[in-house]
């Protein structure tokens, strides 16, 4: 186990640093002069100058990328260039909306979609199963955004059920908060609920037509016992596996969803950044949500060990 | 012989003219046409055949496991206690398998849950059917694994499946099986997928608790081997139909149908010490999608004439408690 | 799809002009003259989401055509050779574990958004699905009898890669260039939509839906008219691609 682990946190920092030198030379590349940058139109070249000094832009690539590596570990992620803060203090002001939104959405796809999944492939063929082929069919299709404007048009503009857009922090109230994110999370949800419902049914198909579940079946077992206790336990490694690989795409989904619903969250800061010209802040959040999928991704593979006990590392 | 004068309340299941039917993507398949027979109170029957003849489907039918897109039974009834399972809801159902009829299957690594302890999944069966609480099943899954003779009893009750040798978790599935105490116990070639020695413990160990709980016991199986060892009754099976029906003496001292003949002969027999060459039968099982005209086994018969290709045999008795298929059972015995 | 195709291909014989600004048609609901009414800027939004179609299908099919081509060559070489499978797969494992959406904005940002550069910005992190998804097929391939005993009957590495393990690729490559179209289509109108993609003055349905967002509650076709067709395009790509499934694995068919 303990063996495992640290080959697992090998293989992680190997992927980590293809991302570090990925996005450490994307940066280098782009076009402008971040000292320019700082000093702002019209400065004098000697200002840029002691800028590009004192940033160490004239040290060799290599030197660079080890001093801005050393920089990350130690918690530093650099300054932004258009607000003139730190990045890292920039990013956790964002934070809250944006895990409220990434939770929530992963709260109701999970129960939702399991449960959708498993009724779809109890009964092949069934209503469920083909409700469920075309509800996924929309939900594969139809963009986040698109579905939010949906959203907001008829149960916010036309019926004042829901607000339209904006977000009520945690500690304003739980009340305002949810109602607040009930739009945004259905909006990102539904492609997620769609595709952890395919990945249910299909893991669930597999394991229905295996000995054992005759073998629950010849016991006595209910349909309830052998499609929760006795296939669902054997169906979840790969479904919890796709859960672990699919957190990028649900961050890509929450960055569109946070500018439909005017979510102050880390999209928004991403994509005000763009147009800032604000390097600093795109890189720090490549990095931290890379980081983060890689640590999801190996926190799955780890409870693995809980659902089946066949795998021991 | 007594077969023949027992007391109709002695008789515990009773198949009368069960259909079952595959349902392929553009055939149909007769995979059990029109079987009867009687399981009695505490006996044991053999149910013997090649690959595919419908020995299993007959299992499955009896307790409705078959697979639901693609099979059916389309007639017949399976008479359990004189109550037709057939007819029962998907609740009473329930109720009947694993408590009055347990089953055992053929393959002991893939047919227990491998994310349950074995504990879990023996005390499960007895928590279905009884109000037990979990201790009580669980001390009950524990006297079950020492029933069937696993060291360590206590140990074992809490290891998974891929923790035990194939022996022991088909001593594992028998302890499930039985943990209700059922009247009739349903061995689908439960040795077939175990090394030879392990098999002779395990059928031991079958008839062993078959005389100390009572329980009748169908046993399928290809092997007319184990049939000898284990079994009073047999019935003999080819392309979906039953071709004989007999005592064990009965069959063996003199088979009224060829194709019993012809599995004999093929059997290694120690007494007469080496054999050049098993006789096989020739031929292969006849596509069971078209339906076939005359005797199924026709084809492959050394005492084939000219009404074995034309009329289908019926089962009839060839002396008492010894029923046939064939046109010319008489003279097959005489053979 | 066909229907599609021919619909986005022929807009300049049936619909109107999509950038004529007209100051005093602004906001109109649907009229015989602009079925889907107008927009802000008085532009016919029944026009513009036609001539959208051409810019997603576009942008769609070559991104999937780089990411395609790109995962091939990656895929077919890292599946072959032991030294080189183990860099190029964790630089791929790397880019998988950056949300799409966010790598591309990442390198659009570096040169202003552009068609050219939104394709390569689309196609990049598209491409380590098709990559590995090669590589598992060749690696697959590679030990089959028939191609060690090509390597053994002395043909050179080269032409065993291009006549025997290529064409074995092809449906499972297929398919996945299906899946990775519609996605790129989604990915170019999520873009346009953040205002990052096509550029603001080409009418694609990203942009509409971006310049459209204030005017929601007053005329919302002009957000509903290019958001369904993305829909309806997406879904018939994702489509296209079951349909090449059912082709060539029958098996996935009857599980299904």
């Amino acid at each position: 186990m303990a063996a495992y682990i640290l080959r697992r946190f090998v293989s992680t920092i190997a992927v980590m640093a293809m991302v570090g030198i990925f996005i450490f030379l994307l940066l280098r590349l782009a076009p402008g002069d971040p000292a320019a940058m700082i000093a702002g139109r019209n400065a004098a070249p000697q200002l840029i100058a002691s800028i590009r000094e004192q940033l160490g832009l004239n040290d060799p690539i290599p030197v660079q990328f080890m001093r801005w590596v050393r920089d990350i570990l130690g918690g530093d992620f650099g300054t932004s260039i258009f607000a003139g803060r730190p990045v890292l203090e920039l990013i956790s002001q964002r934070l809250e909306p944006t895990l409220s939104l990434a939770i929530l959405t992963m709260i109701l796809s999970v129960t939702v979609g399991v449960s959708f999944g498993i009724l779809a492939a109890w009964r092949t063929g069934g209503l469920v199963d083909r409700l469920l082929a075309a509800f996924s069919a929309v939900g594969y299709s139809v963009p986040v955004f698109v579905i939010g404007y949906f959203l907001i048009y008829f149960f916010a503009i036309r019926t004042h059920w829901l607000p339209v857009q904006g977000y009520v922090p945690f500690n304003q109230g739980l009340g305002p908060w949810f109602v607040h994110l009930i739009l945004p999370t259905v909006a990102l949800g539904l492609g997620y609920i769609a595709f952890v419902a395919r990945v249910t049914r299909a893991s669930m198909l597999e394991v229905l037509s295996e000995d054992y579940m005759r073998t629950a079946a010849a016991k006595g077992a209910s349909s309830y016992a052998m499609l929760f206790q006795h296939a669902l336990k054997n169906a979840g490694v790969p479904i919890l596996t796709v859960i672990g690989i699919s957190f990028a795409y649900l961050i890509g989904g929450v960055v569109l969803t946070e500018t439909v619903f005017n979510l102050p969250g880390i999209g928004r800061l991403v994509v005000n950044a763009i147009n800032n010209r604000d390097y600093p802040i795109i890189q720090s959040v490549l990095i931290l949500t890379s980081g983060l999928y890689v640590l999801i991704n190996l926190a799955v593979d780890l409870a693995y060990t809980l659902i089946d006990p066949r795998i021991r590392y | 012989m007594q077969m023949h004068q027992t007391a109709r309340n002695d008789v515990l299941l009773e198949l009368r003219d069960l259909e079952t039917r595959f349902y392929g993507e553009e055939s149909v398949t007769r995979a059990l046409d029109g079987i009867s027979f009687q399981v009695m109170k505490g006996e044991t029957l053999g149910v013997v055949g090649e690959s595919g003849c419908g020995k299993s489907v007959t299992a499955l039918s009896i307790l409705r496991l078959l697979p639901k897109v693609s099979a059916r039974i389309v007639g017949g009834e399976v008479r359990f206690h004189g109550c037709n399972l057939l007819e029962l809801s998907d609740r009473e159902m329930r109720k009947i398998r694993g408590d009055q009829i347990a089953m055992i299957f053929q393959e002991p690594m893939t047919s227990l849950n491998p994310v349950y302890t074995i504990g879990h999944q023996i005390a499960e069966a007895v928590q279905i059917h009884t109000k037990a609480s979990r201790s009580v099943a669980k001390a009950k899954a524990e006297e079950m694994l020492r029933l069937v003779r696993i060291a360590d009893p206590e140990r074992r009750v809490s290891n998974y499946p891929h923790e035990m040798s194939g022996g022991m978790r088909q001593r594992a599935m028998i302890a499930m099986a039985l943990a209700c105490s059922p009247e009739l116990l349903i061995a689908d070639e439960p040795t077939t997928a175990l090394d030879v020695t392990i098999q002779a413990q395990i059928l031991r160990l079958i008839v062993d608790l078959k005389e100390r709980t009572g329980t009748a016991v169908m046993f399928i199986t290809h092997d007319l081997g184990v049939v000898a060892e284990t079994c009073q009754r047999v019935i003999v099976m080819y392309a979906g139909r039953i071709v004989e029906q007999a005592t064990i003496n009965d069959l063996f001292a003199s088979p009224a149908h060829p194709y019993t003949q012809g599995l004999m002969r093929s059997m290694p027999d120690p007494r007469r010490g080496r054999q050049r060459r098993l006789p096989e039968i020739p031929g292969i099982v006849p596509s069971l999608r078209d339906p076939i005209v005359g005797c199924s086994f026709a084809p492959r018969c050394p005492f084939a004439i000219d009404i074995c290709r034309e009329k289908t045999p019926v089962l009839r008795d060839v002396r008492a408690g010894h029923t046939a298929a064939c046109w010319r059972a008489e003279e097959v015995m005489g053979a | 799809m066909g229907l599609l195709i021919i619909l986005a291909l022929a807009a300049p014989l049936y619909a109107g002009d999509p950038v004529n600004i007209d100051p005093f048609k602004r906001l109109q609901p649907s009229s015989a003259e602009m079925w889907f009414g107008s927009d802000n800027l008085g532009r016919d939004v029944f026009a513009r989401t036609i001539f959208g179609a051409r810019i997603s299908l576009v942008v769609g099919m070559l991104s999937a055509a780089s990411a395609a081509l790109a995962g091939l060559l990656i895929g077919v070489i890292a599946g072959y050779s032991r030294s080189f499978d183990n860099v190029v797969m964790r630089v791929m494992d790397g880019l998988m574990s950056i949300p799409t959406i966010l790598l591309a904005i990442a390198l659009i940002s570096l040169t202003g958004p552009g068609i050219g550069i939104l394709i390569v910005a689309i196609a990049i992190p598209e491409t380590p699905a098709v990559a590995r998804l090669v590589r598992s097929v060749v690696l697959g391939v590679r030990e089959r009898p028939y191609v060690e005993a090509a390597l053994c009957g002395g043909a050179s590495l080269p032409k065993v890669l291009w006549r025997h393990i290529l064409p074995s690729t092809i449906p499972a490559l297929m398919v996945q260039g299906a899946t990775v179209c519609a996605s790129a289509i989604l990915t170019e109108a999520g873009l346009s939509f953040l205002g990052v993609g096509v550029p603001p003055e080409i009418p694609s349905w990203g942009n509409m839906i971006a310049s459209s967002r204030l005017y929601l509650a007053i005329a919302p076709m002009t957000i509903f008219a290019p958001g369904i067709c993305l829909a309806i395009t997406v879904l018939a790509v994702n489509l296209l691609g079951d349909g090449l499934r059912d082709v060539f694995d029958p098996r996935a068919k009857r599980r299904r």
